[in-house]
């Protein structure tokens, strides 16, 4: 199984941060949008579209043998664009557009008017379902491709997730990862509050899943968690990665306040000066 | 059968007693084992209903290419759309009132919005269904589709013209909704019959009254056509299979002839075949309309002839609204 190196990570964890400034700055822009969902998930996107643990090319965003990243709860897009324009699916200038009239960054994600995206996305709970159509279409022509979805804890709420689980287990799609933003929060509340998830990995698991539980704001835990999720024969792989909401901006994380509103000016300020100076880790701000 | 168009080449049997009765489903069943025949890309998906769906027809045939998906219409859908996205052509069924009706949303996001080749088969339309009652009669499917960016509808009229339209579906590149009905209906059409997507068929020529209608219904309004001519009044049935796209030409053409329509379809009145005909109409070619369907009710148990009577989906209902409409011209 191949691993990271220290100086992969540490290059790593700087392109974390810098989506995390661009996530700032593109709300800060847009005046709406959500806060917390995509700073937490920058380390797992990071993951995704900056190293090899998914085949993709930005050049080719077609490629007919690129492995499939789903993103199913939409409203994080903030971060898959910017994971996208950093890897060089679009130029970074084009970040500063999202949700504005004509924009190629839809609010939620538009499969048909940016290349790279695999589908539209925003009415929770059904990327599961596509994804699970995509990796059976896969198994069905003996394809190698795998499928990745993001998924988000809130969602799973939703009675479709649980569908596509049952019927994914059933068809024993080995092709195909679920990744669970897990940051117990909702728009409402806590999610043990709003609706009670555990035992989450207890009841993937029934349902025939594997699971992998995980630090999602680790790089090297989220780089080996998708090692071992190809290596995983006869079964879906769920790997439930705990992340912290706002990830990298102490002031957001851990609220669910900031689930589904943007910084003001002055937050903005603040969480971008927070984010160069990694924290106050880096003097001379 | 004097003005019957001989072009659209009907039935030879149209008007006797023992005309050949097949539910529309079965066409389904037929023309998709074509259609898998023709192209290896082509999926059947059900949720739990094979047999009354007819998509056991075609896993009979091609059963590494059926998938059974459990009582999951929302999954169902989506997971469609998955498989469409790496080159599938999926046909999903199950009744109409599942499938538009319970994953309508999935439907609009994950197959319009994403303009995957999806076909959607949905049984058991119209209060003709019967027996089960309002639950399982889908009398809303043609509204809740049309309105859907991206999504052709059609209601095929008997079983030849549904084995027609799947095939033709499944050559479409794009999302389609097809609505088939439960019971026996008289098999109008012949393989010679035209049929194209969006292309409506004058089956009888008249100058008085347009009737335009959609599904087995067309059944009724050639026999209203019939009883009218006595009467000297020569009507204009139009089959409009297509709910979208409609043929605006051939309605605007026939409106503009007769100057005065009716419409009729097992379905609300509210929101499907007749009302797109009146927006073609009103925005067109104003003409006197009187929309025949269910007036904003659910549908009840029953049985089939005594529920379509019931809710005034006959030939007499046709008649009688063609000589009110005659007389608002």
């Amino acid at each position: 199984m191949a691993h990271l190196s220290d100086g992969q990570i540490e290059k790593l964890e700087a392109t974390a941060n810098t989506i995390r400034k661009d996530i700032i700055s593109m709300l800060l822009e847009a005046k709406s949008g959500h806060s917390a969902g995509p700073l937490g998930m920058a380390d797992v996107f990071t993951v995704l579209y900056h190293t090899d643990a998914v085949k993709h090319n930005p050049k080719n965003p077609d490629w007919e043998e690129r492995d499939r990243i789903i993103l199913s709860n939409g409203h994080i897009c903030p971060v898959l664009y910017a994971a996208m324009a950093r890897a060089g699916y679009f130029p970074v200038e084009e970040l500063k557009t999202l949700r504005k009239f004509g924009s190629r960054l839809q609010g939620h994600p538009h499969r048909l008017v940016l290349p790279g995206l695999e589908t539209s996305s925003g009415p929770l709970g059904s990327g599961l379902s596509q994804s699970a159509g995509m990796a059976y279409a896969f198994k069905m022509d003996k394809k190698k491709n795998q499928v990745f979805c993001l998924m988000g804890d809130g969602e799973l709420d939703c009675g479709q997730i649980w569908e596509a689980a049952m019927w994914a287990g059933k068809n024993k799609l080995d092709n195909l990862t679920a990744i669970i933003d897990r940051n117990n929060i909702q728009i409402d509340g806590f999610t043990e509050d709003i609706m009670p998830l555990e035992p989450l990995a207890d009841k993937f698991e029934s349902f025939g899943w594997h699971t992998i539980e995980i630090d999602g704001n680790n790089i090297r835990a989220i780089y080996d968690a998708l090692q071992q999720a190809r290596a995983i024969f006869e079964k879906p792989v769920c790997i439930i990665a705990y992340t912290v909401p706002g990830k990298g901006v102490d002031f957001m994380e851990q609220d669910f306040n900031w689930h589904g509103k943007p910084p003001s000016k002055e937050e903005g300020e603040k969480a971008l000066q927070e984010l160069r100076t990694l924290g106050g880790k880096i003097s001379g701000e | 059968m004097s003005n019957i168009n001989p072009n659209a080449k009907l039935n030879k049997k149209l008007f006797q007693g023992d005309i050949e009765q097949i539910p529309t489903r079965f066409g389904y069943g037929e023309g998709l084992v074509i259609a898998g025949k023709e192209n290896q890309n082509i999926m059947a998906l059900c949720a739990d209903l094979t047999d009354s769906t007819k998509t056991s027809e075609f896993k009979k045939v091609f059963p590494d290419r059926f998938v059974e998906m459990g009582i999951t219409e929302q999954n169902m859908a989506s997971l469609a759309s998955g498989v469409a996205a790496v080159g599938k052509i999926p046909f999903i069924s199950s009744y109409a009132m599942f499938s538009p009706g319970r994953n309508w949303e999935q439907i609009r996001t994950t197959i319009c919005y994403n303009n995957q080749n999806v076909k959607i088969a949905g049984a058991h339309s119209g209060v003709s269904v019967g027996p089960d009652g309002a639950t399982h009669q889908a009398i809303e499917d043609i509204a809740i589709t049309r309105v859907i960016p991206n999504m052709v509808v059609i209601a095929p009229c008997d079983a030849i013209e549904a084995k027609k339209a799947t095939v033709a579906a499944a050559k479409y590149k794009g999302p389609v909704y097809i609505r088939f009905t439960r019971e026996k209906t008289p098999v109008m059409t012949t393989e010679e019959t035209p049929f194209e997507i969006g292309e409506a068929e004058i089956y009888r020529w008249g100058k008085d009254v347009s009737i335009i209608v959609c599904g087995p219904l067309l059944y009724e309004a050639l026999k209203a056509a019939e009883e009218l001519a006595k009467e000297g009044v020569e009507a204009e049935v139009i089959n409009n299979h297509t709910i979208k796209p409609m043929d605006k030409e051939t309605i605007l053409q026939s409106a503009q002839k007769t100057g005065c329509v009716v419409t009729i379809e097992e379905h609300q009145a509210a929101g499907g075949m007749g009302s797109a005909v009146s927006e073609i109409l009103s925005q067109n070619h104003p003409a006197p309309m009187e929309i025949i369907g269910v007036k904003d009710r659910f549908g009840e148990s029953g049985e089939p002839n005594e529920l379509l009577k019931a809710f005034g989906l006959t030939a007499e209902k046709i008649e009688e609204a063609a000589k009110k409409v005659l007389k608002r011209k």
